[in-house]
């Protein structure tokens, strides 16, 4: 035992061994978990992009499939870090019971939420490259901002992960985690602007989707793409860096209580 | 452990349990299902915080230094909570991060517990695809990737048949050889009485016996005991009737054992005699449960 331990600390050792676990099992499960991220996203703009694009062929200027390419990022990073830390989580808790055998090792709580969402942020971030590469090939001319998408995608993912693995302590049922899709993460579209620019939208929706970090995501990437606006693009980074913290910060509680009796 | 209280809503489920394992030792819980034997483990490990009382493992703190306490320990508990989707040598792997084994002796540790386990040809398969047999071993080595010096075993054979149970001792009785402390919970017998040096009996969440299984047979049994058969209204009569004798007595089934035979000759009916077991003592002080 070389390395000095301290309680109550995060500790990079104990994130590394957490990241061990999630990359070996990702090792195993990452053609149907990668097929499944990049795929969705992209079908869903070949439909919006195509289908929808033949009625409306730009928006705010832009074409419209381009304006969709951009807004999939944000549901890319959205589904894949939601979805896969909230079954996981889930699933690890109740069922396979790892948690448990990891916190009988020196391993706390806050850094096996603090690994996995960042694992799973991450990966998140870089999953939501692949609508923005689609795009490329439907006339989206590529910008040098645009190296910062997998950060911001990461940011957001961080704080998606977190949000999902908050959800897991909620319920003891994959049942219960459908009220959660259906009723949470569904909504979050509506007032996001991916599909449709929300300035013409009553302004209740749009103050409504300054509370939405999709929103802010969708935002910043589009910015990435089309030109960064300074001022609002800060906000943006802030408003997403204050979901992760607060949503990290949750799901620690919640997956505490779950985990200690 | 001091004065250690933990309730579950209603449930009390360790009340005011008084506890304390010398290093070096095989220390066994024994109890019937539901004594508490399970949640006083959970919070050695910092998995349960006790509402009352102290408690301590290794000289750290508990709840507050319980990190630096399970960097020495090692736990197999009672159900496996084997991370199905890794192979076991991944598990092991794993594992020696979590517990901090630093990088270069890793792989050599993974063999040492593979070779533990004896799971040597079986590394590179699933967890989930090993008989149940192997996967106890394997749960007993994941526990002992770091060579702790205190392993917690919590019913390291329930469910298993008699040949793998026999594997397993072997495997307890090679960690004591290396001066491992041991704290197992039990509620098999037999196996508190060949493995353990010092057991402790648990009923309804509290120690009410405890010393070596010889001096707990010689002081709550004697050195033999006399079982009677009957039907069972000749059962509760004669039960009565020890009562008011002041003779004790343990249910057995269709029959009742009359405990210290040998200071009470005459007084006990005839019936089958035989020396006392730890098993007479743990009925005596626990009920009529005993699986």
């Amino acid at each position: 035992m070389n390395q000095v331990l301290r309680a109550g600390r995060i500790e990079p050792s104990a994130l590394f061994a957490v990241w061990s676990r999630q990359w070996i099992v990702f090792r195993h499960f990452w053609r149907t978990r990668t097929f499944a991220a990049i795929v969705e996203p992209v079908i869903m703009l070949l439909a919006f992009g195509f289908g929808f694009g033949k009625l409306v062929s730009h928006v705010e200027g832009i074409p419209y499939i381009q304006f969709v390419g951009t807004g999939v990022v944000a549901t890319t990073v959205l589904f894949s870090a939601t979805f896969a830390s909230m079954f996981d989580a889930l699933y690890k808790r109740r069922y396979q019971r790892v948690y448990d055998a990891m916190l009988a090792a020196p391993v706390d709580v806050a850094e096996i939420v603090t690994g996995e969402t960042l694992f799973l942020g991450v990966r998140a971030g870089i999953y939501g490259v692949a609508p923005l590469v689609v795009a490329f090939f439907f006339g989206l001319p590529p910008a040098p901002a645009m190296l910062l998408v997998p950060v911001i995608g990461a940011l957001t993912g961080i704080g998606f992960a977190a949000l999902g693995m908050l959800f897991a302590t909620l319920t003891d049922t994959f049942d219960g985690l459908s009220y959660v899709v259906s009723g949470v993460i569904t909504p979050l579209f509506l007032v996001a602007g991916t599909f449709f620019p929300l300035n013409r939208m009553p302004e209740w929706l749009r103050v409504l989707a300054w509370f939405n970090p999709l929103y802010h995501c969708v935002e910043l990437v589009r910015h990435c793409a089309f030109g960064l606006h300074p001022g609002a693009d800060v906000v943006h980074v802030a408003a997403l860096l204050l979901f992760a913290v607060l949503a990290w910060w949750l799901a620690v509680w919640r997956t505490e209580l779950r985990l200690i009796d | 452990m001091r004065g250690v209280f933990k309730r579950f809503g209603n449930v009390v489920a360790v009340n005011r349990l008084d506890l304390q394992v010398r290093a070096g030792a095989c220390f066994g819980l024994l109890g019937p299902n539901g004594a508490g034997k399970s949640t006083a483990m959970r919070i050695l490990t910092g998995q349960a915080v006790a509402d009352d009382g102290q408690a301590s493992v290794l000289g750290f703190e508990l709840p507050a230094e319980s990190k630096l306490a399970r960097a020495r320990m090692g736990i197999c508990p009672q159900e496996s909570n084997l991370d199905v989707d890794l192979g076991v040598r991944d598990v092991l792997e794993v594992f020696a991060r979590l517990y901090r084994v630093p990088a270069t002796d890793r792989s050599a540790a993974v063999d040492r517990a593979l070779a533990l386990a004896g799971l040597q040809s079986r590394a590179r398969d699933h967890a989930v695809n090993l008989s149940g047999g192997m996967q106890r071993r394997l749960l007993i080595a994941r526990a002992l990737i770091h060579e702790p010096e205190l392993v917690l075993l919590d019913e390291p054979t329930v469910g298993l048949d008699p040949q793998v149970r026999q594997e397993l001792w072997s495997l307890i009785v090679s960690l004591r050889e290396r001066g491992a402390t041991v704290l197992m919970s039990t509620h098999y017998i037999e196996e508190a009485e060949r493995l353990t040096d010092r057991v402790a009996i648990m009923s309804a969440g509290r120690v009410v016996a405890e010393g070596t299984p010889g001096e707990l047979i010689r002081r709550f049994a004697g050195r033999e005991v006399v079982e009677v058969h009957g039907t069972i209204a000749e059962i509760r009569d004669l039960q009565a009737r020890a009562h008011a004798d002041g003779l004790a007595t343990r249910q057995s089934g269709p029959a009742l054992t009359f405990l210290h035979a040998e200071d009470v000759d005459g007084r006990v009916p005839r019936g089958a005699r035989r020396a006392a077991t730890l098993e007479d003592v743990f009925v005596r002080l626990t009920g009529d449960y005993v699986e």
